[in-house]
């Protein structure tokens, strides 16, 4: 419940705060996001598997973002940025598509 | 299966029993949930702010190359054609320009003409270098042909505007006659003495008057004197009407 109510405090808080992100930052909030969104589905389904554990859901969290980010980093260094956010992404949706499979068979039996 | 490393227990002996979405949701407030929420907000955050950073940017950051490039071309067609404009609008305006230099020269020329014109016909006063003959004629012998000639000699030496006795323009229709020995010119009478005014170069003009056998040596021969003054500025003041031609139309030049 409270894991809900944190989620949309942060919603509320990006829409009334409507902060401004540093330039050197743009390009990487994309990937975070979406690197969250694999840690978030991940421990979901740890959770409906019944081996869901905060300590391991805070370090694949804080570690999907970095290793994203420093990807898209050593990317932009090397002049393949583009290329690199495009693969990370990729990788990051297959795997955020298998997780809700598993999460749909658990909630559905299907 | 994949990711089962991820946000799995390293534990050796994971709770294995099944939980439910209902239990995700009415679960009891622990140390986990807390952690998980402050994760989760981060993320809503930043999600939010990336949506709206995306909302936000250029119209043109989501567009495709090839779009880009159709763009680009159409823009650089358009300024093409503005410039060809320009350089139309600016030929047009040199056009203009020069046409009005023209007309205002054209006019400039007119101008002149007419007040030459005006100065001929004896339709305008004028005022100039010149000379002013007096001839006092005591016995009342000066007749028409005297004063004609004089006249003409005055004309040929370039006299450019004639009046007599301040009253009478002579213009190229004047008529000088006699009637009743008195001298009549366009139907004015005139008495002595007569004073003519003569615009034009004066010592010419004086010339014109005192050479042997001219208009002082004919008034002399019938008892009469001349004088000449010579002056910087000999003003003619009365006019002549001109009647619109009757019979005649100009030429077309």
């Amino acid at each position: 419940m409270i894991a809900v109510v944190g989620l949309l405090i942060g919603v509320l808080a990006g829409i009334f705060l409507e902060p401004s992100v540093p330039d050197a930052l743009q390009p990487y909030l994309p990937i975070a996001v979406v690197a969250a969104l694999d840690a978030v589905f991940g421990g979901l389904r740890a959770y409906l598997d019944g081996i869901f554990d905060d300590k391991v859901f805070v370090v694949s969290f804080v570690s999907n973002v970095l290793i994203a980010g420093l990807i898209v980093y050593l990317g932009d260094q090397l002049g393949v940025g583009g290329q690199l956010s495009t693969g990370v992404i990729v990788v990051l949706g297959i795997r955020i598509f298998s997780n809700v499979a598993a999460i749909r068979r658990h909630v559905f039996h299907a | 299966m994949p990711d089962r490393d991820l946000a799995t227990s390293p534990s050796p002996e994971p709770r294995r029993e099944r939980r439910t979405l209902r239990s995700l949701v009415a679960g009891r407030p622990g140390r986990a949930q807390l952690i998980v929420a402050v994760l989760l907000a981060a993320l809503g955050f930043a999600a939010v702010v990336q949506v709206r950073l995306t909302r936000t940017d250029d119209n043109f950051a989501g567009a495709r190359r090839d779009d880009l490039v159709t763009l680009l071309d159409s823009l650089s067609g358009a300024a093409d054609r503005a410039q060809q404009q320009i350089g139309d609008l600016e030929q047009t305006r040199r056009d203009l320009l020069s046409s009005s230099q023209r007309r205002s020269a054209a006019v400039a020329e007119e101008r002149s003409r007419l007040s030459v014109l005006q100065i001929l016909t004896g339709t305008v006063g004028a005022v100039g270098p010149g000379v002013t003959v007096t001839i006092s004629d005591p016995d009342g012998a000066v007749t028409a042909p005297i004063l004609l000639n004089g006249i003409d000699e005055l004309r040929d030496a370039g006299a450019e505007a004639i009046e007599l006795n301040n009253t009478v323009r002579v213009v190229a229709s004047t008529s000088i006659v006699d009637r009743d020995g008195v001298l009549v010119v366009d139907g004015t009478a005139l008495h002595a003495p007569y004073v003519i005014d003569v615009i034009g170069s004066p010592h010419t003009l004086a010339e014109a008057v005192v050479f042997p056998g001219g208009l002082s040596d004919e008034v002399k021969s019938v008892g009469g004197s001349t004088a000449v003054k010579q002056s910087q500025t000999v003003t003619v003041a009365s006019l002549h009407t001109v009647a619109a031609p009757e019979y005649s139309q100009p030429t077309t030049r």
